[in-house]
């Protein structure tokens, strides 16, 4: 098809106006004038981040880099520009009030929350991390062989991740020594 | 899938088994309704519930949850007694003609068991010895073929004896399914079996999620392959794949029995060594013969120059495991719950929700000293220590929350469940404070980098050496050749020519060497963000092509993104070629031999040596993942050879009608904490009549982090349901609307009666049988709450994957 979708709409649009138009009116369809968007809007194509259809999302974003509006990628061969009520949700998944936006910490026997910066929560993950990777690591097991492993710590998740995480996931925690390493594929 | 989501267009007809592909991969339709519309293609639905999917059926098949290889199990039954079966496909592409040692017994002879069968402690579950699982041989080492497929030691013969008990009558006994349903869904899909037609079989969670998951599997393989409908265009075993990467996730080794791209982890006692796991892991025959060229190659990725020749490869630098099954998600929940975990990191999951007997599982989150979630939401599993009823006061865990940027908000690629790598550009901004997961790894990895150079602890060298060049803000591309592999010095030819040039990346795993001097984190993936051509002559990263070219107009796109392998786009493809080469049918034509040229060609990639011709040794061996190159009919699982009914754990049937074994005996049964109030506790049939099972929906995504905070998915389906008969809610006294509470003997949870048409009472053994069915996607959390399906289903796994058997367990109902 030479002919893209937005060619589509755009005609398709014009009949749809001529139509709805009175016929007087309809002649002077011609003279109506671009109306100016009052803010740049940018358009980017992606993939759609539930099912795996993979299925192509236009994302159109406004000048704070939020997500406007979600619709089908007609170019996508996988869904040629049909998408589920989920897919057309992701700027209420990008921009949901209920997102988390900073560190939390929860103490032990505490009844609550408390924000960190980064750099706390980092450095207190590492430690913990090492601590019990140290503590429980095996060199070798009853019998003698080399082992190396860490059986006191676990690892789960990456199917919503993209493969470039999980892969870090799986060398970092291979690295560890982890052997408790499962995600939703397994259930 | 062996096939793709657009190859769906090409199928004469399709059967879903244990999926609601409308529902829960909506795209999936676009194709199915296409074939429908434009091609006459049939749509054959069999499924406890009558779906959204069932509802375009042409034929819908209500069988009961759990009987999926009493099913199939007539329908190969079926197709042998009247010869629809694909003769010369299976003859020349199947194990169908190899005899199998005559020691080898099956169900029918060892009432409902495989020869074998040890059972040490005498509690009906057991393992099997394999010795007599084999062919017999030839003087020469190879199997002993009879293609006559006459000899009663065939596997022809031997699986036609096991499924002779598998009649019509006795199927339609144990399903519920009327005889005629049987039947007539038998012919239909039969149908496929003429060498010009192709039929798909698309399946999820409702194969997989029981006991005998992989069996259930095992056996809609056996029928593809006795129609002929592996490796061809409209055909294919299609596991319509969860959530959005779960396929790439899977390919990058999250899981506890491999590393990357399916290589096992090294088990102790066998592979002490790089030697002896080369030596034990690597089969003599088949692809899967250059597996040390892929494990050095990922060793040198993850350690560079730390891993060399004298070391090797620094082999010693992974994790040994004694039994990679005791790592598995029941087990590990186990294990945490005894209080053998003290640490868990969390990368945007909720097992809270998820995890099946969930009360169980939330009760051995407690259990941990510390715990770190990534995610994008605060998730049940986030806040398990202030859940409904917890007193946080007595949860001692620490917990770490680090906000998580969106599938929007960052960029990478992510595996369709066709195997197709696409790229996403980052196309938003992360609220916040929220960063992207792979730069919360980062900076965890920089971190403990520093702590270990500072304080070295036990062995750390794996750590200290981890080649981790990403940057202090990681490069995501740089991640991505490392995946794809490169070149760490020049690759020659044996006659010394340079095949890749130093720091060049691979464009095939053909390339990969063993010797150190090719690094490449995921061997499946080599090529995928290599320079690639997308039909217009422009290169760009093969993962990020747009081309639209579909030579052949099956609908391939071969410029459009990357499959791995290779951009294959469908695997096993030379059995879409008869014997000779010659395509079955001019309208499926995607690979064909080229005589003149002395070549495989085509509108796909090859998944064949390319130069081998069909009259060579082994040309006619299309399945090139096996020793044999044929697909296997008779192929073991942990229970056998060949699928054999078993009953679930809790079931409504006292007696298996095809053996006196009731459940699959190689399976494990957990008793921790029997009799308590949370523990592995199992219902009994008096106590919990009816049958339950779970699904989703389409407004709604798994344990619910992504949907259940957004509103307006929440308007669309605001609670928590379940649904049942309109003859179980007579007897028990509900209306539609009604609250009722459902028990197990887990657990109690209360939600909204749906009463429908959608279930209907089956006959079961002489019986009327109800079930009833809810989504799995609610907890407490979010804007749409309700209670944790979850907290009903059983702690117990498939006998292979252990994977939860969330799909059948026995329940009792009644108004709240």
């Amino acid at each position: 098809m030479d002919f893209t979708r937005r060619h589509f709409l755009k005609y398709s649009g014009l009949t749809a106006g001529a139509i709805l138009l009175p016929s007087s009116m309809a002649a002077s369809t011609e003279k109506i004038r671009g109306f100016p968007l009052h803010k740049p809007i940018k358009e980017a194509a992606t993939i759609c981040p539930y099912c795996s259809c993979g299925c192509g999302l236009l994302i159109s974003k406004g000048p704070d880099g939020h997500i406007l509006n979600a619709e089908g990628d007609p170019d996508n061969p996988q869904n040629r520009g049909a998408l589920d009520p989920k897919s057309l949700s992701v700027r209420q998944l990008s921009q949901s009030p209920l997102r988390l936006k900073k560190p939390l910490y929860r103490a032990p026997g505490s009844d609550r929350f408390v924000e960190k910066d980064w750099d706390w929560m980092i450095a207190e993950v590492a430690k913990r991390i090492k601590t019990t990777r140290d503590t429980t690591f095996q060199k070798t097991n009853a019998k003698g062989v080399t082992v190396n492993r860490t059986p006191g710590m676990a690892f789960l998740g990456g199917a919503a991740n993209n493969n470039e995480e999980c892969y870090l996931a799986s060398k970092l925690a291979r690295a560890l020594g982890l052997v408790y390493v499962e995600h939703q594929a397994r259930i | 899938m062996t096939n793709h989501w657009v190859d769906l267009k090409n199928a004469d007809v399709f059967m879903i088994n244990g999926s609601n592909a409308a529902e829960n991969h909506p795209a999936a339709m676009t194709w199915i309704n296409k074939a429908k519309d434009e091609r006459g293609a049939k749509l054959i639905v069999v499924d406890p519930r009558f779906t959204r999917s069932a509802s375009q059926a042409e034929l819908y098949v209500p069988i009961r949850s759990g009987t999926d290889i009493a099913f199939f199990g007539g329908m190969i039954k079926y197709l042998i007694d009247k010869n629809l079966y694909h003769k010369e496909y299976v003859v020349h592409y199947t194990n169908a003609a190899t005899l199998l040692d005559p020691q080898f017994k099956g169900p029918a002879d060892l009432d409902g068991l495989f020869s074998g069968f040890v059972d040490d402690d005498k509690d009906g579950f057991g393992v099997y010895e394999r010795g007599t699982w084999k062919y017999q041989m030839d003087s020469a080492g190879s199997p002993v073929r009879d293609e006559t497929l006459r000899n009663p030691q065939s596997v022809f013969q031997v699986m036609k004896r096991h499924y002779a008990r598998y009649t019509l009558e006795k199927v339609s006994r144990i399903t519920g399914c009327p005889q005629n349903k049987l039947e007539e869904a038998y012919k239909l899909f039969g149908s496929t079996g003429a060498p010009e037609k192709t039929g798909t079989i698309l399946y999820a969670m409702g194969q997989t999620q029981h006991t005998v998951g992989s069996q259930n599997v095992r056996a809609l393989s056996m029928v593809q392959l006795l129609l002929g409908n592996i490796g061809r265009p409209g055909g294919g075993v299609n596991a319509l794949r969860g959530e959005s990467n779960v396929q790439g996730s899977t390919d990058q080794g999250v899981l506890a029995h491999y590393v990357t791209g399916y290589v096992g982890i090294p088990k102790a006692a066998q592979n002490p060594t790089l030697a002896a796991y080369i030596e034990n892991e690597t089969p003599k025959a088949s692809y899967w013969s250059n597996k040390p060229k892929f494990i050095v190659s990922m060793l040198k990725a993850w350690w560079g120059e730390h891993a060399t020749a004298e070391n090797q490869f620094a082999y010693d630098y992974l994790p040994k495991v004694e039994n990679p099954a005791d790592h598995y998600w029941i087990s590990l929940f186990e294990s945490m719950y005894a209080g053998k975990i003290e640490g868990l990191w969390l990368m945007g999951q909720n097992p809270a929700v998820a995890g099946p007997n969930s009360r169980l599982e939330r009760e051995a989150l407690k259990k941990l000293k510390w715990m770190v979630a990534q995610d994008i939401v605060d998730t049940e599993t986030c806040s398990f220590w202030r859940a409904p009823g917890v007193k946080s006061s007595e949860v001692q865990t620490e917990v770490f929350i680090l906000p998580a940027a969106d599938a929007m908000e960052k960029e990478g690629s992510i595996a369709t469940s066709g195997r197709l790598i696409q790229w996403r550009p980052k196309v938003a901004e992360a609220p916040g404070e929220a960063l992207p997961d792979h730069q919360i790894l980062n900076r965890v990895v920089l971190k403990l980098k520093e702590l270990y150079a500072s304080a070295p602890g036990p062995f750390s060298a794996p750590i200290l050496h981890l080649k981790w060049d990403y940057g202090a803000t990681l490069d995501v591309e740089k991640v991505a050749k490392e995946i794809n592999g490169y070149a760490v010095e020049d690759v020659k030819d044996p006659k010394g020519e340079i095949l890749v040039k130093k720091g060049d990346l691979l464009k095939t795993f053909g390339v990969l060497q063993d010797n150190g001097t090719t690094a490449c984190g995921t061997w499946i993936y080599a090529g995928y963000f290599a320079p690639a051509d997308d039909g217009t002559g422009t290169m760009m990263p093969a993962t990020k092509r747009r081309g639209q070219k579909d030579p052949g107009g099956l609908g391939m796109y071969p410029y459009w993104a990357f499959a791995w392998p290779v951009n294959r786009r469908i695997i096993y493809n030379r059995c879409s070629a008869d014997p000779n080469g010659k395509p079955w049918a001019e309208d499926k034509k995607l690979i064909w031999w080229d005589e003149a040229e002395k070549k495989w060609t085509g509108y796909d990639v090859p998944d064949f040596v390319v130069t081998k011709a069909p009259s060579d040794p082994g040309g006619k061996d299309p399945f090139i993942m096996h020793v044999d190159g044929k697909g296997g009919l008779f192929a073991a699982l942990n229970e056998g050879p060949f699928p054999e009914h078993y009953e679930p754990v809790e079931t409504p049937v006292e007696k298996n009608p095809f053996s006196s074994r009731l459940h699959n005996p190689v399976i494990k049964i957990w008793k921790t904490d029997a009799g308590k109030n949370i523990g592995d506790n199992w219902g009994k049939l008096s106590e919990f009549p009816i049958v339950a099972t779970t699904y989703r929906v389409v407004e709604h995504w798994q344990a619910g982090g992504m949907s259940r905070w957004l509103d307006w998915l929440t308007e669309c389906q605001p609670e928590m349901f379940i649904e049942m008969s309109k003859e179980l809610a007579k007897e028990k006294g509900i209306q539609n609307g009604d609250r009722v509470k459902v028990r197990s003997a887990r657990g109690e949870i209360q939600a909204v009666a749906v009463v429908t048409g959608r279930f209907k009472p089956f006959q079961i053994e002489g019986k009327t049988v109800h079930e009833i069915g809810m989504p799995w996607h609610f907890g407490w959390g979010g804007l749409a709450k309700g209670d944790i399906a979850n907290d009903l289903t059983p702690h117990v796994g498939d006998a292979n994957t252990t994977i939860p058997e969330y799909k059948a367990f026995l329940v009792d109902v009644k108004k709240a």
